[in-house]
């Protein structure tokens, strides 16, 4: 065991574990963070992703020894009333079915826009292709991207 | 109006004020964690009246109601709570929407499975709006004193314009629980829906898009335990011996242990299938010690059956197809002689492979088992017979068992059975804790409960003319037969032979989201366009003629028929409209059509050029479901349905190697992604006002005929062999 200092949503955290816990298990189980989700455990579902210092990141992945200095942000950091142009765009599309993978795919959307305000289709489905749905609301996540665009 | 007793399930609407106000709901503190907006929060009334087991009114005319069934992403919870609010007369901006607690006094039939929600629901949530609603006018009439048939309601106002009176249902809710419950109510014609047909945004939209707490994995309480489960590796095994000395000293361990989940005095129900009995038992802190020490232990298992691999299941299906069946499932007329005076036979077999459910939330369940009460929380399809189950399996009575629901991240009849959660209750009732039971991706991808393997023979003669005279089906699949004989096209051919066999195997199976249908609607809508091409037709135009036949001449007693001819048809011509087909596009198409869960639907799909694996650029979807309650979520279904049906088709598969499953995680199970999905979709529905049937399901069928006939005319290939994207097919001609 070993304490890490961690900064997330802009706020400084204090965690006892293992090194070798992915960031996903420390968010989860330890800091109450649950929207951050699992669902592969090996960075192929998308589920997990967080943003750090910006760039969407896979969280069961990442060992909290390695994050350092950096900043993650969760989907609970995203907005402070959840009202991010994305979350916002996903609930005027009505995108979810069981919702599950849409924390993710969120993050993984507005990592995109932040870098890229102007994402063709393809750029789009490149950025997004890590992130499954097995609902398949694949059409109407790509409509909620796009409409979070233009706002 | 239509009056309707309130006869049946009219315990149902007997006010039952536990339910609202105590017992279950309270006693769950971790659903008070999932905070309400600050707008929810301003608007709460200071006092509830529960008027039925359904719904409660507050003192400043917001209502609760209370959404029944489990919620998998099928958007139950928005749909069924809009019937009540409809009846009941009130603004759905004053709705709050709560999930029901497993209740068979209140309930019925809480169980998300065969698309069946909205469509067995319907006439109970409608009688529940519709009963709290008279209630309400009788205790204004008595207020002010006239009478009861003189008032209307609006938006949750009642009006007696006679006398002027005007009052918010808040107003009148504490008398109304003093009304009693009416004999028969009155329920609006379709033509006053308000709420009925209307675009609703899914109710727990917000709180999915912020990340709170909704899923059973998000469960976190007061001393609870984290637990995961060690299964056999292979099926035909099971466990011998291991080394948990070492393990349990790990970091954060509690226990480690091998427990019977189902002994064989458990009275089992139909959700057990697919149960392990024995398994092992990790019990600790946290997922990620749990995880470890599952890594570190070493388990010896034995053989107890036939390691089975896919060449085993391959050969005896195709061994299966070349068996009649004794008592054929269906005959009409004689095929044999027809095919003797064909002037063409069609020939074709297809086959498809196990698939694995994953739904996105791997299996997980909260417990809580102590010698006082049993308490359950979490993602179950069928809560009523898990309670059957842990009845027998903790030794308790049904009233010390209490079951909530969670929103579920995914079910598609993976969590119909709900063995996770007896074995989570086992966990606990051992460790004397609460447990959350976790399964890893992995546990979750190669536990089983698949969808099976199946394979289908068809056969079909066409007479000189491009009639279509005999059609012959024989189907085999492991744990499952696969044909349902009496739908479409029996009753539209003269001469019809169906037969099916079923390997029994030690791989167990369970319903996959549209069960047999997943695969014996795309095999017969691709074998359908082999005979309309053999027969010199347009595809299209030739299903059409067949439902002419259907529905003008039946074959055999046409009640046999599993299928509305005309319904089937209506289909058909509405997508035939809609997508112009017959016009020159440039792009490659097929057409499908299929009816199961009692709705139907057609397609037309478009692919983009090039390739062996074509992208799909466009579908064309016609749907009969009846009234649609929630169109924008109706569409999502459809949408997610066809994409399902495409995306396992093409590249989803699970193959197993002596017994032992050969993917276990989405690196070697491939799942369709953003950049293989459908461009375009486009949803039409059927206006006949019929009482709607739900749309969980049907869509998915019919997708995987109309993608292998697009790919046939794009490739020039037929495509027999799913996953599609490993089938090689020689080009035709």
């Amino acid at each position: 065991m070993a304490t890490f200092k961690l900064n997330i949503n802009g706020k400084e955290q204090e965690v006892d574990v293992d090194p070798s816990t992915p960031v996903l298990w420390v968010l989860r189980d330890h800091l109450n963070l649950v929207g951050t989700k699992y669902g592969c455990g090996i960075a192929q579902c998308g589920a997990c992703t967080i943003h750090l210092d910006g760039t969407a990141t896979r969280a069961c992945m990442l060992t909290v020894s390695s994050v350092g200095n950096s900043e993650i942000t969760t989907i609970e950091g995203l907005s402070e009333e959840g009202d991010h142009p994305v979350q916002k765009a996903w609930l005027e599309v009505d995108v979810p079915q069981c919702g599950y993978c849409q924390a993710g795919q969120i993050m993984t959307a507005s990592a995109l826009l932040e870098k890229n305000p102007n994402p063709s289709d393809e750029e789009i489905e490149m950025a997004m292709n890590g992130n499954i749905c097995r609902c398949g609301t694949y059409t109407r996540i790509k409509k909620a991207v796009k409409l979070a665009a233009k706002s | 109006m239509t009056l309707v007793k309130t006869k049946i399930g009219r315990r149902a609407f007997i006010r039952n004020t536990g339910l609202a106000s105590g017992g279950l709901v309270i006693g769950f503190s971790w659903l008070a964690s999932c905070k309400m907006t600050p707008e929810q929060v301003n608007s709460l009334p200071d006092e509830w009246f529960d008027l039925n087991g359904f719904l409660k009114v507050g003192d400043n005319g917001m209502v609760t109601i209370m959404s029944p069934n489990p919620e998998i992403g099928q958007n139950v919870k928005t749909s069924m709570p809009m019937i009540v609010a409809e009846e009941l007369d009130v603004a759905w901006k004053n709705v709050l929407v709560e999930q029901a607690p497993l209740n068979t006094d209140i309930f019925t039939r809480q169980l998300a499975g065969g698309s069946q929600s909205i469509r067995q629901g319907w006439e109970s949530l409608r009688m529940a709006g519709a009963t709290a609603r008279h209630m309400l006018k009788e205790a204004a009439a008595q207020a002010w004193g006239v009478s009861a048939d003189e008032i209307t309601t609006k938006d949750g106002v009642l009006t007696h314009e006679g006398s002027g009176n005007s009052a918010g249902y808040g107003e009148m809710a504490s008398a109304a629980t003093a009304i009693e419950v009416p004999e028969e109510v009155q329920l609006k014609d379709n033509g006053d829906f308000s709420i009925i047909g209307t675009d609703k945004k899914n109710v727990d939209g917000k709180k999915i898009v912020t990340g709170k707490p909704l899923y059973g994995l998000d469960v976190y309480k007061e001393g609870m335990l984290t637990a995961m489960i060690v299964h056999p590796p292979a099926f035909g095994m099971k466990f011998k011996s291991m080394n948990a000395e070492s393990v349990k000293s790990m970091p954060g361990i509690k226990d480690v242990f091998h427990f019977e989940a189902y002994p064989e005095d458990v009275e089992k129900q139909w959700s057990d299938g697919g149960a392990i009995p024995e398994l092992v038992a990790i019990v600790g802190d946290s997922t990620w010690e749990c995880m470890q020490a599952k890594k570190a232990l070493d388990v010896e298992w034995e053989e107890v059956s036939k390691l089975e691999s896919t060449s085993y299941h391959d050969e005896a299906l195709v061994s299966l197809l070349d068996k009649a069946q004794e008592e054929p499932a269906r005959k009409d007329g004689d095929v044999e002689a027809a095919f003797k005076k064909a002037a063409k036979i069609v020939e074709s077999t297809y086959s498809a492979p196990y698939l694995a459910h994953n739904t996105m939330e791997p299996m997980n369940f909260f417990a809580h088992v102590t010698p006082e009460k049993a308490e359950l929380l979490g993602p179950i399809q069928t809560p009523e017979f898990l309670e059957q189950t842990l009845v027998s399996r903790l030794g308790m009575p049904v009233e010390k068992i209490d079951i909530m629901m969670t929103r579920m991240g995914g079910g598609f009849g993976r969590r119909l059975y709900g063995t996770f959660a007896v074995e989570a209750a086992a966990i606990s009732q051992k460790m004397n804790a609460p447990v959350k039971l976790v399964y890893s991706r992995e546990d979750d991808m190669t536990q089983g409960t698949y969808r099976p393997s199946y394979k289908v023979k068809y056969k079909a003669g066409i007479d000189e003319n491009g009639n279509l005279i005999a059609w012959h089906v024989r189907g085999a699949g492991t744990n499952d037969d696969l044909i349902f004989e009496n739908r479409f096209p029996a009753g539209a051919v003269d001469n019809y032979l169906a037969e099916k066999h079923s390997l029994q195997t030690n791989v167990t199976t369970g319903a996959w989201r549209a069960p047999r249908s997943n695969f014996i609607a795309g095999a017969e809508q691709a074998f359908m366009d082999e005979v309309a091409e053999a027969a010199g037709k347009d595809p299209l135009e030739f299903r059409l003629e067949l439902f002419d036949r259907a529905i003008n001449n039946p074959v055999g007693d046409p009640e046999k028929n599993d299928y509305d001819p005309e319904r089937y048809a209506g289909v058909l011509k509405l997508v035939k409209e809609k997508a112009n087909w017959g016009s020159e596009t440039g792009k490659a198409r097929g057409v499908a059509a299929y009816y199961c869960h009692n709705s139907y639907v057609a397609q037309v799909l478009e692919l983009e050029d090039g390739g062996d694996m074509p992208r799909v650029d466009k579908i064309t979807c016609a749907v009969d479901c009846g009234i649609v309650i929630n169109p924008l979520a109706a569409k999502n279904q459809i949408e997610g349905g066809m994409i399902d049906g495409i995306g396992h088709s093409t590249f989803s598969a699970m193959t197993f190697e002596d017994g032992r499953p050969e993917q276990s995680n989405f690196d070697k199970y491939r799942l369709m992604r953003h950049s293989e999905a459908p461009k375009n979709i486009e949803v039409h529905f059927v206006d006949n006002g019929i009482d709607p049937t739900g749309l969980g399901e049907p869509s998915l069928p019919p997708a995987i005929g109309a993608l292998s006939n697009a790919l046939y005319n794009a490739t020039g290939r037929r495509y027999y062999k799913q996953p599609f994207i490993n089938d090689k097919p020689p080009l035709v001609g």
